[in-house]
């Protein structure tokens, strides 16, 4: 039996630890002899579940050596809510709030992309409007989770400014998106054939005002921190994810452009009115923490000026589909009529029925390929509510990548990559 | 609209783009492994938005390598892999969502199998089905063949019973009061 099993075992049941007055867990293993620090310093470490530098309920067990990670592999389902199996027992209407707790970063493109899932399988055309107000949404979600994504990964490197810059914005793309649907970060807005409500009376106006501030702050952050020399020493050449690891572990998003992969569904595989917007698709070289960090930059840039160009064609017009199998009985038209009322009762307790079938539907979400696939075998709940969630992919590099990194390099490398908890254990 | 007028479905609407393509791929599939290609359901003709691929489970690895790396087909990505539990024997598909990157088409290729009989790895194909196989694994109880790490993934390694199955009660607790211990061999070398 090697020394390392040893440790290992003596830490797995916390016996013969001599009283050093260090705390009895899994931190510290003394089976060699205490003086000979050197001599085998492995240790193995939990980080996480509950780790301010784990973003969400993740656990890394690493086998270290110093600050080295050696060997590590990784825990997740602290938060598993059995999203999937809520799917099969719910109906199609109820679920959509159970999308909001996937990506609650940006949970607005998971009920976008929900919603377009089960109007693929119904055959339900969306008006316009309904169309750009969706756009828009994913647009500031996207924004939103970018803020975030490069924020937290500064503060864990040690920017602190730089965070509470894009933070503010944050705030006020939040507070726009409270004006539309009430609520801030878990804002159910969709519905299957259209959406909750219609934007208020010159929201287009605030969001564009909202546009042309938050260009001037990215450029200020930009100016912050891509030239600052200790973030540029922390981030560059580390954590690297080239293409080919890429390709092989189904990353996708920035992580998979900025590894050189010129891929993005919104151009290569366009839904909703994508194919008349004008962006660019920005991509990096490298694969490091660094270039992740530049194209979320640029895709915050791009989705600013997608937010312009709908404000400038969205006009007024329905926002519900004219289809009464998936459309809510107005309110009127239930306290006034016995059919509407019938109809009200037999929408929220039964449920409409999608026809047999089954879809696989991507969007491009903030972290890459987000996918709903349903199958139907008719009736109002789903026979299978698949969730393909980005970060389940992306987190499954992270024990390839990080073995033979520092610790800290770890942290910025998971800061990097976004892996949400509530998309990853679904 | 009248609430009993059949309402035109999206299936096919991809057939303008991809559909020559498909129908040359199913039929080079179909030429080169035969039996392997048990069932092939195209869309417009059954309720699917892509071509579904019915395969041998014998035969998935050699089928999925030739779409991978064939210069015609080129589906490089596995988009997601996962399963169904459809209640009639053979109980479970496992369910392959392939992506081209080139041509940006998709497809599904199913494996049909049940409890008893495992399901080739496809982990030499693509390192991604580690995890996506564990999680089948979990949540259905199919076996996967030649997996180096078949453990769960999302619930606890002591739960008991496999959750998406259709006939897991769907209330009930298992309640563990210590945390999952480290598995020190997973962290040899």
């Amino acid at each position: 039996m090697s020394i390392d099993q040893k440790t290992s075992e003596n830490i797995m049941k916390n016996e013969r630890l001599p009283d050093l007055g260090l705390p009895q867990g899994g931190h510290y293993s003394v089976d060699h002899d205490p003086d000979d620090l050197w001599g085998d310093s492995r240790v193995i470490v939990n980080i996480g579940p509950t780790h301010p530098a784990m973003h969400g309920a993740l656990r890394m067990v690493a086998k270290i050596n110093g600050e080295t990670i050696e060997k590590s592999y990784c825990e997740f389902g602290y938060t598993h809510r059995a999203k999937e199996k809520l799917g099969e027992n719910r109906t199609y209407h109820q679920f959509v709030v159970y999308t909001d707790r996937l990506n609650y970063c940006s949970a607005l493109v998971n009920n976008v992309t929900y919603a377009m899932s089960v109007e693929r399988l119904m055959g339900v055309q969306v008006p316009d409007r309904a169309v750009w107000i969706r756009m828009i949404c994913c647009e500031l979600a996207r924004v939103i989770d970018h803020l975030i994504c490069v924020g937290i990964n500064a503060v864990d490197l040690g920017a602190f400014s730089f965070f509470l810059y894009g933070f503010h914005q944050r705030e006020e793309a939040y507070t726009l998106i409270e004006k539309l649907c009430g609520a801030r970060l878990t804002t159910s807005y969709t519905r299957i054939g259209g959406l909750m409500a219609d934007a208020p009376e010159g929201w287009e106006k605030q969001v564009k005002d909202w546009v042309k501030r938050t260009r001037v702050v990215i450029d200020e952050m930009d100016a912050l921190l891509t030239g600052n020399k200790i973030w540029c020493q922390r981030t560059i050449g580390v954590g690297i994810m080239d293409a080919k690891l890429c390709q092989a572990y189904s990353v996708t998003g920035p992580a998979v452009r900025a590894a050189g992969l010129n891929y993005d569904l919104r151009r290569d595989q366009p839904s909703m009115f994508y194919k008349d917007m004008e962006f660019d698709v920005p991509i990096a070289q490298n694969g490091d923490v660094f270039d992740r960090y530049l194209v979320r930059m640029e895709e915050i840039r791009q989705s600013l000026n997608i937010i312009s160009q709908c404000c400038d064609r969205i006009k007024k017009g329905p926002i519900w589909a004219d289809d009464k199998r998936v459309r809510i009985p107005e309110k009127d038209v239930v306290h006034n009529t016995m059919e509407g009322l019938i109809h009200h009762f037999k929408f929220f307790m039964t449920g409409f029925e999608v026809p047999p079938g089954e879809a696989y539907t991507t969007f491009e979400a903030p972290n890459g390929e987000l996918g709903f696939y349903i199958v139907s075998k008719g009736g109002p709940a789903a026979h299978r509510m698949r969730i393909r969630g980005p970060s389940f992919y992306h987190f499954q590099t992270l024990t390839p990548v990080s073995d033979g990194l520092k610790i800290a390099d770890m942290v910025g490398l998971l800061g990097s990559m976004n892996i949400i908890a509530g998309e990853l254990d679904r | 609209m009248d609430i009993n007028t059949p309402v035109p479905t999206i299936y096919g609407d991809q057939l303008e783009k991809f559909g020559e393509l498909w129908k040359k791929q199913v039929q080079t599939l179909k030429e080169k492994f035969g039996d392997a290609i048990e069932e092939v359901l195209f869309p417009k003709e059954a309720n699917t938005d892509v071509p579904i691929i019915f395969v041998q489970a014998a035969r998935i690895i050699d089928v999925l390598g030739f779409m991978k790396n064939d210069a015609g087909f080129e589906y490089g990505f596995l988009a997601d892999l996962t399963a169904t539990d459809e209640e009639s024997a053979p109980r479970f598909h496992v369910v392959y969502n392939l992506l081209s990157r080139k041509s940006m088409s998709r497809v599904r290729v199913k494996v049909r199998t049940d409890e008893e009989n495992a399901v080739p790895t496809a982990i030499s194909l693509w390192p991604a089905a580690n995890w996506a196989e564990r999680e089948v694994w979990d949540m259905f109880g199919v076996r996967f063949e030649g997996h180096p790490d078949l453990r769960r993934i999302l619930m606890d390694v002591r739960w008991e019973g496999h959750p998406l199955r259709k006939d897991y009660p769907l209330r009930g607790y298992q309640i563990f009061p210590t945390p999952e211990a480290i598995d020190p061999s997973l962290l040899n070398y």
